[in-house]
């Protein structure tokens, strides 16, 4: 397949994100399922999806707030494991994932005598997120470019193309790969499909943004 | 001679500068002001001098005023300030009273128009009494305000419930407000003194020039001498790795003539150190900017052994230096702090001592965590992603 060029450009447009806290705050893991049930689903999408901007290069001790907490803070580092295994990509909407959090965290408490409490001192804080978006000027109209355009974009547009997209936006696959795969853009649907798997390898976004651009050029190199 | 912001493109994540400049072209032709208590002196006036010039590139006409006070009036801010950070303090009523009567008259004098306006501090925060109509106004709180003394709270409180909103340094200084407390960490300047490149010869030269040989490996700690930075248990660390490895401890401190507490500290950490030619005591002025950047691109690992923090600064200085840091788990500590990452949090001085000792152990570990270190830095605490947070809280509230 050559370098085709899309009907349609796509629009890089990069995101941050503005965090508001919410006042709320957890000494154990009883009152933080509490809390969880009852906070927005934007500070949900904070501690388990802004991961990935707040560590776009350098991953933390588990890819969200809660199994971080749990395991350094209530010093419970099974509930810690259990949560950090949470893929926030197997999830179409943000209260599926709260639903996942709350059924894991409810049936580990179940098998325990006490409830784990923070033994630090540092309460869980619930923040959530306002993100702030704005259009990088930059449109493409091939692979050569799309691949060239996303190679030089700031963090925070691989985060709004990849996670915002899917989760707050309804856009299931995600930007780049409906754009890739669609007619009206590249028409190329094996490659979308494998960018879709690229949000599945646990990869911090740096990560996320290298594996695309591989395929990529493997897709070009073969043109 | 480049633009200001450009400076920042080879230091900062790929993409930083594009997306500063297209945020910025969402505000672009507002107008904000910044009021504090000084010009100088102070991590607020630091900050705001590199700042202002970054949003004024950006297109924001920002201004910076600063208020006039009487000697009064500078004791109860003062005051205040101790008090909000939980030291008990006497005010008087006739202190209230000094505090309000500058704060009425500075808002006769000073130019209080713009599109919004950030108030830092406690100092200013009765100036929202003035705010013109359909302006934003922000109390920048950036001191620690997590357990204050309720009298002086209370006092504050009525002022800053009529701000549009709060940001804090971390969640934890949040205070029961009606309105919305946003996050905004503190950054360091990666251009400014403290933190650019050095060369290997001028950190050679430095250092020596403070009387610490680069004859074996350093492990340094750099605050003010306080019970709260546990400088002492920095060297009870120290101790247990010496009888292992041998190193140098560096304490590097401000100056304690005015603080008979630090005065007292210093005395201590002097004892615990004893006669020791491998301890390091310094006493650094304030303005020793370079030769604290030098020190901390010396030394091998860096500790902030805190038991009680604000942010902690001085771990994301260390960082961008590529440092691992041992620091206490409190505070900001632990939000610059990935454990294994980007260095470790302890809770005693056995927790530094051993994670010196793995640390010293394995030069690879050092190099790796020092190169997770910076990139960790680069992405969280430096000043444009400050410029980025407050552009972003602009477009927000203006929208």
């Amino acid at each position: 397949m050559t370098d085709n060029r899309a009907q349609e450009s796509f629009r890089f447009v990069s995101c941050m994100e503005l965090r508001e806290i919410l006042g709320k705050r957890a000494m154990d893991e009883a009152r933080l399922i509490e809390i969880i049930e009852e906070v927005p689903p934007d500070s949900i999408y904070y501690h388990t999806h802004s991961y990935y901007l707040r560590h776009a290069y350098i991953q933390g001790v588990f890819p969200n707030d809660f199994a971080t907490w749990v395991a350094l803070h209530a010093q419970d580092r099974v509930l810690g494991e259990r949560l950090g295994v949470l893929d926030p990509f197997d999830f179409d909407d943000i209260e599926s994932v709260r639903s996942e959090i709350l059924t894991i965290m409810g049936d580990h408490l179940n098998h325990i005598k006490t409830v784990p409490v923070c033994t630090t001192g540092e309460p869980f804080e619930f923040v959530r997120s306002h993100v702030i978006e704005a259009d990088l000027d930059l449109k493409v109209w091939t692979l050569r470019e799309f691949r060239d355009g996303l190679a030089r974009v700031d963090m925070g547009a691989v985060f709004n193309h990849v996670c915002e997209a899917r989760l707050r936006k309804g856009r299931a696959p995600g930007d780049f790969a409906s754009w890739i795969g669609g007619r009206e853009g590249l028409g190329r649907e094996t490659l979308a499909e494998d960018i879709v798997k690229v949000g599945r390898l646990g990869l911090s976004l740096e990560g996320m943004r290298g594996k695309i651009l591989q395929l990529c050029d493997q897709a070009l190199a073969a043109a | 001679m480049k633009a200001l912001l450009e400076q920042y493109r080879e230091v900062t994540p790929p993409g930083t500068v594009d997306f500063l400049r297209q945020l910025g072209r969402r505000v672009e032709g507002k107008q904000m002001l910044h009021v504090n208590s000084t010009r100088y002196g102070g991590g607020v006036a630091e900050i705001l001098h590199r700042l202002l010039p970054l949003m004024e590139e950006l297109g924001v006409k920002t201004r910076w005023e600063v208020l006039t006070g009487t000697d009064l009036f500078y004791r109860t801010t003062k005051s205040f300030h101790n008090a909000l950070q939980g030291m008990p303090q006497q005010i008087t009523r006739d202190m209230y009273d000094s505090y309000l009567q500058v704060n009425r008259d500075n808002a006769k004098s000073l130019n209080l128009e713009a599109d919004v306006a950030m108030i830092h501090d406690p100092q200013p925060a009765p100036l929202i009494d003035a705010r013109p109509k359909d302006a934003k106004w922000i109390w920048r709180c950036h001191i620690d305000v997590a357990t204050p003394q309720r009298a002086v709270w209370q006092f504050l409180r009525p002022f800053v419930v009529r701000y549009d909103a709060a940001i804090c340094s971390l969640p934890k200084f949040a205070q029961r407000l009606p309105i919305p407390q946003f996050l905004v960490y503190p950054s360091i300047d990666p251009l400014s003194d403290k933190n650019r490149e050095l060369a290997p010869e001028e950190i050679s030269r430095t250092v020596e020039g403070l009387g610490v040989p680069l004859d074996k490996p350093i492990l340094l700690q750099v605050s003010r001498f306080d019970w709260f930075k546990d400088p002492v248990g920095v060297v009870e660390a120290y101790r247990m790795v010496k009888k292992s490895h041998d190193c140098r401890l560096v304490l590097a401190g401000g100056t304690a003539t005015d603080d008979p507490e630090g005065a007292e500290v210093l005395l201590a950490v002097q004892k615990a150190a004893g006669i020791d030619p491998d301890v390091h005591l310094l006493v650094l002025p304030p303005t020793a900017n370079l030769e604290i950047n030098a020190l901390q691109r010396a030394a091998t690992i860096v500790f902030q052994k805190s038991t009680r923090e604000g942010f902690g600064l001085t771990v994301a200085e260390a960082l961008w230096k590529g440092k691992p840091v041992i620091g206490g788990q409190t505070g900001g500590i632990m939000v610059q702090i990935i454990p294994g990452m980007t260095g470790y949090t302890v809770n005693s001085a056995e927790g530094a001592a051993f994670y010196a000792k793995r640390l010293l152990n394995n030069p690879n570990l050092i190099a790796t965590i020092g190169r997770q270190a910076k990139e960790y830095a680069r992405e969280r605490f430096l000043i444009t992603r400050h410029l980025q947070d407050y552009l972003g809280l602009m477009v927000h509230l203006c929208r």
